[in-house]
């Protein structure tokens, strides 16, 4: 945690993690030594199969899960109980289940919680909640309970909280589980529109090839691969090794010449920005 | 113990007491009820008018008395258990209907009786006209530490994910022919409990995360601030105020 | 168990009053070790669990009815302080949505529904813990004679602030006949679903169990598809000697404040000598009632017969029922410390410890004091 060794990398890494170790406390070993980087701008798919370790991983991001050994650095902050408050508002995680992420009495509270809980109040903070709702396409839910909104606008008030928040980085937990193809869609759209770095956390390839430029493949609690989402996924022997599989009748190259095909570019940051 | 879900316990309404801030409202009830206990339990016109005054509060909230007397049953434990109480007591005794009862144990079953139903009825009144988040707001201002506040919101918020997972186990034993019926049945309730309680942690232990991942750090953030005033505080220590000024009266006359 | 307002008199609800807020003071500083952030909605769980619980009555013979009171369940999961403040939690919010047991009784009702039961079920669990040999069947063992036991002990107080404070005069050996008859019934019910549950929370998630908190095996790091061992990453800072006697000074504060309290305020209390005579010279307690002379021992005790001022054998009552606290709470106490003495200290954050303590066995986490909970 020496202020010395954080100020290494340059400023444009959104996300750093350096051998990142974790055993939980049952005894149970997830994370054996992870390495990533991520600069700004770019979106990422961290693909892997049930169990490798993806969502413990997430939780190392904002330090809810404390390393056993490495380093986590966002935005050129290490993650540790000193700048807690800061990077929980860098990091913003949208998690698997709307239903977790959504436990105040209205769309509105819930989407101004993160802001007022980091002291934000009045009309500042109205602004700032209709502006995430806005982004998301949920602007006239906010005074609905959450749990009569049907599961694809759950997901999208899930992202808007966390979009209030005005993050660094957002991190997505399997975005597309449980979505109808129309609301997969709308929200693939929004997070196109969104100006962060992304990394999103999934096993549903074609999602992750859609809507990302670069994917790392996270297996047995260690990066296996990191490359361009299309080249990973045309790599059979890469794929089946990990336990990941492609849809029946889906084929990675004949997508590559469609909407994604400039995106499939390495170094992914040019890409997003020439997408916008 | 306790009748069955939370919410029920709320009764929608936008009747004066409703309006009032809940830190007002816990106040009142609390000191309404201090007053009622340290009332000497000879002065029995007394007790009849702090009923009264609660009547009187429950018309204004718009609260109907049978709603209002149905929640009363809570309190049928204490009564069977103030009924014992002429039997069993000693002292000097006196003919009741050709019974031997005990004339401090009457004294004494009338004390917990009278006592006892008005303090019940006064929280009844306070859980109608107060929704469960105002009431945590209203401790959490009354200056409860933090942490009990804490402990207390989550405990209503896992108090939905447990009820509502019990009501599933029990209908899946049900559905398979179980019956609790006696000291048998004791081994299968236990293995409930034991499951339920990790069923409702790891669901509840998903919501913290996420809210700590929001940035909450212990308190809920103030998103609505609400602030009672000079005339709200008056209006809601009216019925303490006039409690205890039976009871003085109570004092002094017997 | 729960007492409705006007059961018990003034001067003893606003003595227990005072040792119930003593106690959650004692319990909030003393929680602060036992909860970070990832315990905390644990606390609230429990505290919704117990809520939930208590609701599931249990058959007892003769048509009556007995619910858990769960303080031991509290103490194993979340330890002793944070348990203290979940069953108040519930206690409270049982009396202002439910209106179940008084409010101006609350005192009486966190004494003894949350501190006795807590403290009684944490002291006993603890000592078998370190007697039986380390595993899983030990520490559902464990949490099964705990609980066992708290509920009748929890019975035993209230019969001792019945005898200083009720306001009517049943005599107490039927008082105590009664409530610990029962409730040793309730205690077996008690005592199956607190080691059941335990166990069952044991088998799939040990980390829940504050009881339990043990070891951690060393970290692996994976290079090159190998694994070895990771570096050790600096030890969390060891509990400082200051802060171990800011706690004594507290603790020993706490349980002179409750003794003063308690002796002064039942002094005053026993406004009503009629009951207080009757329990001197109630023939119950001196013969027959075999089977509950334990239970009955520090009874008779309080009825001190040579003693015939009223209030000064009240006041003296309420001493005495400190004192024995005071005992048991510092063997407790006393073995905690020397154990901590020699075991070497980690009393890092639970959530940053996980990990962090990779070779030594961890002792049980911040291994709290004994809490001076007290029965007034």
């Amino acid at each position: 945690m020496d202020p010395v060794v954080t100020a290494a990398p340059p400023a444009s890494a959104s996300l750093e993690v350096t051998g990142l170790a974790y055993a939980y406390p049952d005894g149970h070993q997830a994370l054996f030594g992870v390495d990533l980087r991520i600069d700004r701008g770019e979106r990422v798919a961290l693909l892997g199969p049930n169990g490798a370790g993806k969502t413990t991983l997430v939780l190392h991001l904002n330090g809810i899960l404390t390393a056993g050994a490495g380093t986590v650095t966002v935005a050129g902050l290490p993650v540790g109980k000193r700048h807690m408050a800061e990077i929980r508002r860098k990091v913003g995680i949208v998690f698997q289940d709307p239903d977790d992420q959504l436990f105040m009495p209205t769309v509105r509270e819930d989407v101004a919680f993160g802001p007022a809980a980091a002291g934000m109040r009045g009309p500042e903070l109205e602004a700032r909640v209709r502006k995430a709702l806005g982004q998301v396409g949920m602007a006239e839910y906010a005074d609905r309970p959450p749990h009569h909104l049907s599961f694809g606008q759950r997901r999208r008030v899930a992202v808007a909280t966390v979009l209030a928040m005005e993050p660094e980085i957002l991190v997505l937990d399997e975005p597309s589980s449980n979505l109808d193809p129309a609301s997969r869609r709308e929200l693939a759209d929004i997070l196109r529109s969104l100006d962060v770095t992304v990394l999103m956390v999934t096993h549903d390839l074609p999602y992750a090839l859609e809507l990302c430029p670069r994917a790392l493949v996270l297996s047995e609690g260690v990066i296996a691969a990191d490359g361009p989402t299309g080249e990973l996924l045309a790599d059979e022997d890469l794929m089946a090794s990990h336990r990941l599989e492609l849809p029946f009748g889906f084929d990675p190259k004949s997508v590559r010449g469609g909407e994604v095909v400039e995106s499939s570019v390495a170094g992914g940051c040019c890409a997003v920005h020439g997408e916008r | 113990m306790g009748a069955g879900h939370a919410h029920r316990l709320y009764r929608q309404g936008h009747s004066p007491v409703h309006a009032l801030p809940p830190h007002t409202k816990l106040t009142a009830v609390f000191c309404f009820v201090v007053v009622v206990v340290s009332t000497p339990r000879e002065a029995m016109w007394a007790f009849a008018a702090y009923a009264l005054l609660l009547a009187s509060v429950a018309y204004a909230a718009h609260v109907p008395p049978l709603f209002w007397l149905k929640r009363l049953l809570i309190e049928v434990p204490f009564v069977a258990f103030a009924l014992l109480l002429p039997f069993v007591a000693e002292g000097e005794r006196t003919e009741v209907l050709g019974m031997s009862l005990s004339v401090h144990g009457l004294w004494g079953a009338w004390n917990v009786l009278a006592k006892g139903t008005l303090g019940v009825a006064a929280s009844v009144l306070l859980a109608a006209t107060t929704d469960l988040r105002e009431l945590l707001l209203g401790l959490q201002r009354l200056k409860l530490p933090p942490l009990l506040v804490q402990i207390a919101s989550f405990m209503i918020r896992y108090g939905d994910v447990v009820t509502d997972e019990m009501r599933r186990m029990k209908i899946a034993r049900e559905s398979r022919g179980f019956e609790a019926r006696g000291v048998r049945q004791w081994g299968v309730l236990a293995k409930s409990a034991g499951a339920l309680f990790i069923r409702s942690y790891e669901r509840g232990e998903r919501v913290h995360l996420a809210m700590v991942s929001r940035g909450y750090a212990g308190s809920m953030p103030v998103i609505d601030e609400a602030t009672a005033t000079r005339a709200q505080w008056t209006y809601a220590l009216t019925l303490p105020l006039t409690a205890l000024a039976v009871c003085l009266l109570g004092w002094t006359l017997s | 168990m729960h007492v409705p307002d006007g059961f018990i008199n003034a001067p003893v609800s606003v003595a227990a009053g005072a040792v119930a807020v003593g106690a959650v003071a004692v319990s909030l500083r003393g929680a602060r070790r036992e909860l970070d952030e990832r315990t905390a909605p644990l606390a609230g769980l429990v505290a919704a669990f117990i809520f939930a619980v208590q609701m599931l009555n249990f058959p007892v013979a003769a048509g009556t009815s007995g619910h858990l009171l769960g303080g031991a369940l509290a103490a194993i999961l979340v330890g002793p302080y944070t348990a203290v403040l979940c069953v108040s939690v519930v206690l409270l919010m049982q009396g202002l949505l439910f209106a179940d047991g008084g409010l101006t009784a609350l005192g009486v009702n966190i004494t003894v529904m949350a501190c006795v039961t807590t403290v009684v079920a944490y002291a006993i669990f603890r000592g078998l813990a370190k007697v039986l040999p380390a595993g899983r069947r030990s520490v559902t063992a464990a949490a099964f004679t705990a609980a066992l036991v708290s509920v009748p002990a929890a019975a035993a107080a209230f019969t001792l602030i019945y005898a200083i404070g009720g306001t009517t005069d049943v005599s107490l050996g039927k008082v105590a006949t009664a409530m610990i008859g029962v409730h040793v019934l309730i205690g077996i019910g008690e005592a199956a679903i607190t080691a059941l549950t335990v166990g069952a929370v044991i088998a799939v998630r040990p980390d829940l169990v504050h009881g339990a908190r043990g070891l951690t095996a060393p970290l692996k790091l994976r290079v090159g598809g190998e694994l070895i061992d990771a570096p050790a990453a600096p030890a969390a800072a060891p509990a400082s000697a200051a802060s171990a006697t800011s706690h004594r000074k507290l603790w020993a504060a706490g349980l002179v404040t409750s003794l003063v309290l308690a002796g002064f305020v039942s002094f005053y209390a026993s406004t009503n000598p009629d009951g207080l005579e009757k329990v001197a010279h109630d023939k119950g307690f001196d013969k027959g009632e075999k089977e509950h002379d334990a239970a009955d021992s520090p009874l008779a005790d309080y009825g001190v017969k040579d003693i015939t001022n009223t209030r000064l054998s009240g006041g003296l009552a309420g001493i005495i029922g400190v004192g024995v606290t005071v005992v048991a709470g510092s063997a407790v106490f006393w073995a905690v410390r020397r154990r901590r003495a020699t075991d070497g200290t980690d009393t890092g954050p639970a959530s940053t410890g996980a990990g962090v303590t990779a070779t030594a066995p961890a002792t049980p986490a911040a291994t709290p004091a004994a809490k001076p909970a007290e029965n007034a």
